[in-house]
């Protein structure tokens, strides 16, 4: 390929980087609920789109500076994660998983329903926070957005793994998903540790959804990224953070890909295509632990 | 268990309905079906057309997911394509209306083998997940398949046609599905009678211990996925006839979803639950309609409230039967039923 336009593939390739980022945040959201709790999210998306809204209110509704409104949001992420545990997914304990997964099923209907009535159903942008000056990388150019997103998301993700890893709340965590029964005996309050996912979870997400919104602009339909996160928690390994790192990127890159060179129609069926391919040839995800059933 | 119905024989003990009480409320209920078109207003039998599609495709949905136990969600792509099957056929091959359903039901049962193939490997909800991967490959076929499905245009469907007779207003359609949707409740509920479909029953329980008593588990899937999805062309197809336009967006996500909240809500496995749940969570959305134009005049904006307002109860009330009433209406009916056997003892 002669005419292969390198340095228009290299800005493709940073933006889906930069996608990535964001979805692989997603993934770890998801992921942390799942190896806490064994609880498959599927409102994910809507609790994202939930922290994209009330970051919304605060900025453009009150006119606060950014930093308050994004404090505001991820508390709110955070609250919204307790007490959807609270509510409805402890009465849901010991339930089987599939009954659980419509539960969340629910629960996104719920929020979406809620975000209509409360902002209405037409999208709108979040107000510009990050500046607009394009980035360079070397050559390639990459919208700034994506850039700062990237980062953030880079960091977030950097603070959750050296929690997970030293601090005692995040060994806790551990523990909880490796054994509940020694958990529990080993002192661990163990439906502490679920809200405490859950709480987490909503905050990853919060913060997910301001980023994602600043990108792309908030729609009651935007929990549809959620979808995408799906693919990647999948593909990566619904008990791997790792994998929803890894996974996040793959699909990231490969719907910018998919998004430029087919056509923006061809960037869902891609991702779900990998999906389905992984799901065949690997069924427990790139880097997910195998069950063994025991009769 | 009820009192006096002690049982002679096996074929009295396997009847489907096993009280001559039952069978006469049963024949009250076939003559109400007949004679409520004579007596309905346009809407109520708009409403009853509607209702019968959704019986049809719920009762699919509820052999699959709820006496097989592979949660899909892709019934409504399935319905899509039963829909445009009807729509090709009825436009492009002019064939007759019955052997256009049958068609459908067949392409649509086919392709349902097809999507039922990842349970070879997965299960649960990953299958689950894989089911919704599918359904969006379908929706991108639906929409850039343009010589067989015309684009995001959709395709217009002429009125059916049976032995010349013109089926166009509800009135007329209504004999064609109401007796498609008796037949097709009447065969899921003898299929739980035969081998194939307590094969089902047992790979729900488990399905380990189902191939341990020699259920080729593979082969029972998938032809539970084609059963499911026979029945969701079947109703996609009376769908492309009722509303006699066919677009990409007639069958969203969404509406896979709705299907899984009736089966919840009417009961998992079983025949009953699947109508209940369909008709339940067909007459929601009107009587909210209802109810928003009872508070239209309190309210400013009562009909913009009506599409979020529907959105949350459809999730609340999945929530709902799921954490306090898990086996759905069919268990709030039978408890009724129990109430009346038993009086004046108390269950």
């Amino acid at each position: 390929m002669s005419g292969f336009d390198w340095l228009f593939f290299t800005e493709v390739s940073l933006a889906g980087l930069g996608a990535g980022a964001l979805l692989a945040l997603t993934g770890l959201a998801f992921v942390l609920i799942y190896k806490a709790t064994k609880v498959v999210n599927l409102a994910i998306g809507e609790m994202l789109m939930i922290g994209a809204y009330v970051f919304f209110s605060f900025t453009a509704g009150l006119g606060l500076p950014w930093w308050a409104a994004l404090i505001a949001a991820l508390a709110a992420g955070g609250l919204l994660g307790a007490v959807v545990e609270r509510a409805i997914i402890r009465p849901m304990l010991g339930e089987s998983a599939i009954s659980v997964f419509m539960v969340t099923i629910g629960l996104g209907s719920v929020l979406i329903g809620l975000v209509e009535l409360t902002w209405g159903a037409a999208p709108t942008s979040l107000p510009d926070f990050m500046g607009k000056a394009p980035v360079f990388i070397g050559p390639a150019y990459v919208s700034r957005k994506i850039v700062i997103g990237f980062a953030v998301a880079a960091a977030v993700i950097a603070v959750f793994l050296i929690a997970f890893r030293y601090w005692r709340g995040g060994v806790a965590l551990r523990a909880t998903a490796t054994d509940q029964g020694a958990a529990y005996s080993c002192g661990i309050n163990v439906p502490a540790i679920f809200s405490m996912a859950w709480v987490f979870a909503g905050v990853a997400a919060a913060g997910a959804g301001v980023l994602v919104g600043a990108v792309g602009g908030i729609s009651p339909n935007m929990g549809v990224f959620g979808l995408s996160a799906l693919v990647v928690v999948i593909v990566g390994g619904l008990d791997s953070i790792a994998g929803a790192l890894i996974g996040g990127i793959l699909v990231g890159l490969i719907e910018a890909w998919a998004g430029t060179y087919l056509g923006g129609e061809y960037k869902l069926l891609t991702t779900f295509g990998l999906l389905l391919i992984v799901l065949m040839i690997r069924p427990y995800g790139l880097f997910g632990t195998v069950e063994i059933e025991r009769l | 268990m009820r009192i006096g119905t002690a049982k002679q024989t096996y074929a009295a003990d396997e009847a489907l309905f096993d009280t001559n009480v039952q069978r006469a409320w049963m024949g009250l209920f076939i003559a109400l079906c007949v004679a409520f078109p004579f007596m309905a207003s346009e809407y109520w039998l708009y409403m009853a057309c509607l209702v019968a599609i959704h019986v049809i495709s719920v009762t699919g949905l509820n052999i699959v997911t709820g006496f097989t136990g592979l949660v899909s969600l892709g019934q409504a792509a399935f319905m899509g394509v039963g829909a445009y099957a009807v729509a090709y056929a009825e436009t492009k091959l002019g064939t007759p209306a019955l052997l256009n359903l049958l068609a459908a039901g067949l392409l649509t049962a086919a392709v349902g083998a097809l999507v039922g193939i990842p349970s070879l490997r997965v299960k649960g909800l990953y299958l689950a997940i894989a089911t919704i991967a599918s359904s969006i490959i379908l929706h991108f076929i639906f929409a850039n398949w343009d010589s067989v499905t015309n684009g995001v245009k959709g395709v217009s469907v002429p009125p059916a046609r049976i032995f010349g007779v013109e089926l166009g207003r509800p009135f007329a359609l209504y004999f064609l599905i109401l007796p498609l949707a008796f037949l097709s409740v009447l065969g899921a509920a003898n299929l739980f009678r035969t081998r194939i479909g307590r094969a089902f029953i047992a790979i729900r329980d488990r399905d380990i211990s189902a191939e341990v008593l020699g259920i080729p588990l593979l082969r029972y899937k998938l032809m539970s996925f084609a059963l499911a999805s026979f029945y969701a062309g079947v109703a996609g197809g009376l769908w492309a006839y009722f509303f006699r336009v066919v677009t990409p967006e007639s069958f969203p996500f969404v509406y896979s979803i709705f299907f899984l909240a009736a089966i919840i809500v009417g009961g998992m496995g079983s025949i009953l639950g699947s109508i209940l749940g369909a008709v339940f969570m067909t007459m929601v959305p009107e009587v909210l309609k209802i109810g928003v134009g009872v508070a239209s005049p309190l309210l400013s904006d009562a009909v913009a409230v009506l599409s979020p307002v529907r959105t949350i109860v459809f999730g609340i009330l999945i929530i709902g039967f799921l954490v306090f009433e898990p086996h759905g209406l069919a268990e709030i009916w039978s408890r009724i039923r129990r109430f009346f056997h038993l009086w004046p003892f108390k269950t």
